[in-house]
Parts: C-alpha cells; sequence; structure tokens
C-alpha cells in the first residue's frame, strides 16, 4: 500500500532513520507499526497506546508522561545494554554516559510532574529484540531519533513557558545522543536540514512492539 | 560557554564543569536522596533558567515576547531575523571552511553537509519571515579565523554548540506554534551538529549533560561580534 492510500498521508512526508538499505527486524517493526497505524487509526492499538493516549489529552502533564514513557523505553534500554550489546571501548563508554542521561531524564520528568500535581505513568516491561552490538545500533539509532521527533512533535502544544525549556532542554541531548549512535553506524549524524515531527499517536504505536 | 576537556585515557567522556555534580553518579544519587527527587524537577526546570540562577548562559524567562532580539524586529519576526542572522553567520563559515582545502575525504564530506543544512535553515527562515510580513534580516559580512584544521573545528564546534544554545534560549519566547515548531525542527539539528563535531575534537558529546542549557541572545551576539566586519 502506497503512502497516498494511507488514512494519514502526512506519513509520507515523515523519514524514520532509513537510510539503510538493510532493515533490521526491529526497525521493520517500528515501520509496520507506523503503517499500521496510518491505516487502521486508534483502533487497531493495544490497551497501552490507548491508555496513554487518554492519558495525553490532559495538558502539560500528559505531555510530561508521554516524555516519561519515551525517557523509560531508553533508559531501560541502554541500562540493558551496558551488558547485551556487547560493546568495548568508545562505545561502551558512550552507552554509559546515554544510561546516565535517560535516567536523569526519568528522575525528572517524574519529580515535574509530580510537582505540577499529576501522576507519573507507571514504568511499563519492554522487551528489545536485539542479539548483538549492530543490532543494539540500529535499535538505538532508530530510538533516538524518533525520540527528536517526538518532543519536537509535542512541544508547541505545552502551555507552561519553564516546562517547553526544559523540553527543549531535552531533546537537544536526544539530538546530540541521535548524532553519536549515528556515527557510530557509520551514518550520517545529521541526515536531514530540519528534524521531522512525529505526533503522540505516531510515536505510541511505533513504541507499542517493544511493551512486552 | 562550556569547557572543552579532553577524554581521559580511561576512555571516560569527559563533562563541562556546569554539569560536574549531576554527571558524577555517586554524588549525584547522594544528592538526590537527600532532597527528596524534588532537587531532580528544581535542576531540571532551572536549565531554562526559571529559578533565578545567575549564571551567564541562562536564559531570560521574565522578559519573553522577544524583546531580547528586539534589534532584529518585533516579536516572531525579531526572533526569527537573529536566528538568520546565525544561521547566515554559519553558512558562511562552512563555505570559508570548503574553500580553505585544509579538510579532506570523510571529514570534508560532513562539513560540506553542514554547510548545505546551514543554508537550507538561511532558506526557511527567510521565508518564515516574509511570511511574518517581516523584512529578513541582511546578509552580513564575516570573517573568520582559518589557521588549521584544528582551530577551524575547534571553532565549528564552538559555533555549533553556541547556536543550539541559541535556539533554546528562544524557544520560550515564540509565540506562534507554527514557529515554534520550525524553530525546533532546526534547534535539534543544530544539537546534531555540534555533538557530531564534538566528537571529531574528542570531547563530550553533551558538554552540559543531561540537560542542555540556553544562551541569551545578549551572550550569542557578544559571542559572534568578532566575525562580522560589516
Amino acid at each position: 500500500m502506497s503512502y497516498e492510500e494511507l488514512a494519514n498521508p502526512e506519513l509520507a512526508g515523515v523519514q524514520i532513520a532509513d537510510d539503510s538499505e538493510d532493515l533490521s527486524r526491529s526497525e521493520v517493526i517500528l515501520k509496520g507499526a507506523l503503517a499500521a497505524g496510518a491505516v487502521y487509526g486508534t483502533l487497531m492499538v493495544g490497551p497501552f497506546v490507548r491508555r496513554a493516549l487518554a492519558m495525553s489529552e490532559g495538558g502539560d502533564v500528559g505531555i510530561l508522561n508521554f516524555a516519561l514513557t519515551l525517557e523509560y523505553l531508553e533508559s531501560t534500554f541502554y541500562k540493558e545494554a551496558q551488558t547485551r550489546a556487547k560493546a568495548s571501548g568508545e562505545l561502551k563508554s558512550l552507552i554509559a554516559m546515554l544510561a546516565e542521561d535517560e535516567q536523569q531524564h526519568v528522575e525528572a520528568l517524574t519529580a515535574t510532574i509530580k510537582q505540577l500535581g499529576g501522576k507519573p505513568v507507571a514504568e511499563p516491561k519492554f522487551d528489545f529484540p536485539y542479539s548483538d552490538t549492530a543490532g543494539f545500533l540500529k535499535l538505538a539509532q532508530t530510538f533516538e531519533d524518533t525520540g527528536v521527533s517526538a518532543y519536537n512533535g509535542a512541544a508547541p502544544s505545552i502551555k507552561s513557558k519553564e516546562v517547553l525549556g526544559a523540553a527543549g532542554s531535552i531533546v537537544q541531548v536526544e539530538a546530540r545522543h541521535a548524532a553519536a549512535i549515528r556515527l557510530q553506524n557509520k551514518e550520517e549524524p545529521a541526515p536531514e536540514a530540519f528534524d521531522p515531527s512525529l505526533d503522540e499517536a505516531q510515536v505510541l504505536k511505533a513504541v507499542e512492539p517493544f511493551i512486552a | 560557554m562550556s569547557e572543552s576537556t579532553k577524554q581521559k585515557t580511561s576512555g571516560e567522556p569527559a563533562r563541562g564543569a556546569i554539569a560536574r555534580v549531576v554527571s558524577d553518579p555517586v554524588s549525584r544519587r547522594k544528592f538526590m536522596a537527600l532532597s527528596g527527587g524534588s532537587a531532580a524537577a528544581a535542576a531540571f526546570l532551572a536549565a531554562c533558567g526559571s529559578s533565578g540562577s545567575s549564571t551567564t548562559t541562562t536564559a531570560t524567562t521574565s522578559a519573553g515576547g522577544g524583546s531580547e532580539t528586539a534589534q532584529f524586529g518585533k516579536g516572531d519576526v525579531g526572533i526569527l531575523n537573529y536566528a538568520l542572522t546565525l544561521e547566515y553567520l554559519e553558512t558562511a563559515f562552512y563555505q570559508d571552511v570548503i574553500k580553505s582545502g585544509l579538510f579532506k575525504g570523510a571529514e570534508l564530506e560532513t562539513i560540506k553537509k553542514f554547510g548545505e543544512e546551514e543554508a537550507e535553515h538561511v532558506k526557511a527562515l527567510t521565508a518564515a519571515v516574509k511570511s511574518l510580513g517581516g523584512k529578513p534580516a541582511p546578509e552580513p559580512k564575516t570573517e573568520f579565523p582559518l589557521k588549521s584544521a584544528k582551530s577551524v573545528l575547534e571553532l565549528a564546534g564552538t559555533v555549533e554548540n553556541l547556536g543550539a544554545a541559541a535556539y533554546l534560549g528562544q524557544a520560550a519566547n515564540i509565540k506562534s506554534p507554527e514557529v515554534l515548531a520550525s524553530a525546533l525542527a532546526i534547534h535539534s539539528v543544530e544539537g546534531r551538529h555540534a555533538s557530531a563535531l564534538n566528537t571529531l575534537l574528542g570531547v563530550s558529546i553533551t558538554p552540559d549533560g543531561a540537560f542542555a542549557k540556553p544562551a541569551t541572545a545578549k551572550t550569542v551576539l557578544k559571542s559572534v561580534e568578532p566575525f562580522i566586519v560589516g
């Protein structure tokens, strides 16, 4: 089915780090999830995404909880990767730093949500299918690029100037992460002049396959 | 500006002074435990200057509405023209660097790509200003020191890290959600550029740690002043 026939034609303009010919299984899953979401709308998504989307109607706290979900994903992913990715040297140091950054994002977002009188979303259990360093790197690139697009997509809806500034300070770090991972993959660190945005529904559908 | 420190030989990435407490896992966790987690929120929101921090890189959130960039025009037009001026500078810089012959191979390709992207930013920002009925800022005359490949890379790193901080510093001042979306789409790309250049230079990809710091228009313009000659 071509993009033109999708229910959400704006997806045709979205590029999800697909400049590699050789798609890993994870990338196929992610692209499939996005395409499926586009065709079938929210009816075909599971309970996690339905709950998350419902939560997102709650203003700034909703957006922060959406961000927290993604940060939980990245934080868990990098924590596991410290042993699972079988990395050494520079990449091993990079993974340790990324794990630390994402953990700080989780803690800060959780604290901020509470400070705003909201309830932080519970930490999901994740399942990341990869078996070697190359598999880890492909997934990392997808997650970081998607994270940037997610923050960029959500930020214009943020009401509070402080929360917007905070989201901006995080997305810049995710972009820095993305570039570093892409360099490890021998890919272009900045493939586009303008980073694309994804809306919340698209991101949550993309993330759903990795929720255990 | 954050300090550049070389990677230690143990392979641990270096961190700027700004994030020293936060980046050391042991002391940070002790700090968090003592202050019951609310310190995380405080640190997080402080990253955008709302705590009233006195560092020169803290963006002012009290003025808002583009008063920092009034010399470039009113409101969003002023902010866009400020960004346009910086993008003109970056484009000119990369053009000079390409002409200098200091770089070859993969590094030259990276520099060319970044230069092309900055040129696209110039086009987009110019169009955005016009669409708001404003007059686009003029292309400044620039001169950059190009002594050696190393000093040029360092300058590129400085410019890109500063550029990212500049966009972050203005995000909260932008009124239109569409203009904000465009600014954010560029801001994250500048972050990518900064990270890639920092990697080439062997310094931390995140000099400010887990939360990037904004820069005021005053700080940014002062930093780039030496390169504008007319």
